[in-house]
């Protein structure tokens, strides 16, 4: 489904991603791990094109996105994304927030698109919320707000970036409940994170990101069973 | 002669005055702000030739002096055959002159908007343009609306430059009546009060606007 070929990342003299190959199926859940400033953050964000890759070829859905000409638009409507910081519309309410991006992008009826953002906000668990702005919700509502606002636009994957890593502690286990059950379903999912539990159960594959090159991947049973590098195992060692 | 008695008897004049100085203060707030909106676009394209001339023109209408803008408008245009009626010159000028001012407030309210707003919204398939519009520019405005508000009122007390160029606004009317009652003060004295009416009741009502744009902010 994704198709990731020598991606390279230079912020200047910085060179962040050096040279990523990587296939996603249908379906998959892929978990990044890693040390901070190991890349994972820039790896996921090249994958919508948020960040312009330097160097290399990423294909979605068997078409070239980083070819010249390319209209990323339409593939961002097949890619939702949750951002560490929610990003929330603050100035919309809760139902404007999920159901703009569909009035908008996929001109959608604004009956249809609330029908649809009622049904988000119930598998979420967030009905009651429909009309709360923002800034009247606690750090992991409004990330359950940001899940239901991305799949609004019914993506076929759905990339998380540190989805729980803002959130109080008592407020991570709510996200990752959504999170579960959407990998339940089928969704095709990128998560970068640091909750090791939760990358041990969900994941079907772990990759172990450092100084920008995918050191290592397996099962989460492989990689968090017998690391065979020692960077990775190091690495455990002090999250786990 | 009496501050009541100059008002009363050249009541005339000053209600003339007053709906000059209105309409050009409003065709200039309202023409400012769009064509400021659209300087502050301008001056933010991804292409340099694009973003050079919206930052020409920021800084020459910043840099001159309205007077000398506004007599290049009215009198330096007209040798081209280019004749506008002193409202329109007037009007022209103010709008144009604030345009560059409130490009500067606007460009200051993009960039201030959280990079992660317009991430979201491109992340979901908006366009560029989509995503300016309806994230980007309201939460923009929103924030440098004190900025606006002051603005504003300087339109208002600056219109009243036109009188240079014979528009029968508040400043002229008053200039008027001193010459008719020989009073070199009190008329000057109604003109203000007058001009502080306009500007208190403008920012009282962006008072209004402001708190209503907040009600997203309470918890």
């Amino acid at each position: 489904m994704i198709t990731v070929k020598d991606l390279h990342k230079k912020f200047g003299p910085l060179h962040i991603l050096k040279g990523i190959d990587l296939e996603i199926k249908q379906g998959e859940v892929v978990v990044v791990i890693g040390p901070s400033g190991s890349g994972k953050s820039t790896f996921l964000r090249c994958i919508n094109l948020l960040e312009e890759p330097s160097l290399g070829e990423i294909q979605f859905e068997g078409e070239s996105i980083t070819a010249k000409g390319h209209n990323i638009n339409k593939t961002r409507e097949k890619m939702g994304m949750v951002f560490q910081q929610f990003n929330l519309f603050p100035h919309k309410s809760v139902i404007d927030n999920i159901t703009l991006a569909p009035i908008q992008v996929r001109k959608m009826d604004k009956s249809k698109a609330e029908e649809l953002a009622m049904e988000l906000l119930h598998t979420v668990g967030l009905e009651d919320k429909r009309d709360a702005y923002p800034s009247q919700l606690s750090g992991g509502q409004k990330q359950r707000i940001a899940i239901a606002r991305a799949l609004a636009m019914e993506p076929h994957v759905m990339l998380f970036d540190e989805p729980t890593s803002a959130l109080d502690p008592e407020m991570v286990g709510e996200v990752l409940d959504v999170m579960k059950n959407l990998a339940e379903r089928g969704m095709t999912m990128v998560i970068v994170t640091h909750e090791m539990g939760f990358a041990r159960e969900v994941g079907d594959r772990i990759l172990f990101m450092d100084q920008g090159v995918i050191l290592e991947q397996g099962t989460p049973q492989q990689l968090f069973g017998s690391p065979t590098h020692q960077r990775t195992k190091d690495f455990l060692s002090k999250v786990l | 002669m009496d501050f009541f008695t100059i008002f009363w008897d050249y009541r005339s004049y000053f209600l003339t005055g007053i709906q000059y100085t209105l309409l050009i203060a409003a065709i200039g707030v309202l023409c400012g702000f769009i064509l400021g909106l659209a300087v502050a676009l301008i001056r933010m394209s991804k292409w340099a030739v694009v973003r050079f001339i919206g930052h020409a023109w920021v800084e020459f209408l910043r840099g001159t002096p309205m007077l000398v803008q506004l007599f290049i408008i009215h009198y330096g245009l007209s040798s081209f055959g280019i004749n506008f009626t002193p409202i329109q010159s007037g009007a022209i000028t103010l709008s144009i002159n604030s345009s560059a001012y409130l490009a500067e407030i606007f460009r200051a309210g993009i960039q201030g908007v959280d990079r992660g707003q317009g991430e979201a919204a491109r992340s979901l398939g908006m366009t560029r343009g989509m995503s300016m519009r309806h994230i980007i520019i309201p939460q923009a405005i929103k924030s440098v609306l004190p900025a606006i508000g002051n603005e504003f009122i300087t339109i208002i007390k600056e219109s009243s430059i036109v009188s240079f160029i014979g528009v029968t606004e508040l400043m002229f009317q008053s200039g008027a009546v001193v010459g008719i009652t020989y009073d070199g003060m009190t008329p000057y004295l109604v003109v203000a009060v007058m001009y502080f009416i306009l500007t208190f009741t403008f920012s009282r009502i962006l008072g209004v606007f402001e708190r209503k744009l907040k009600a997203s902010d309470y918890r």
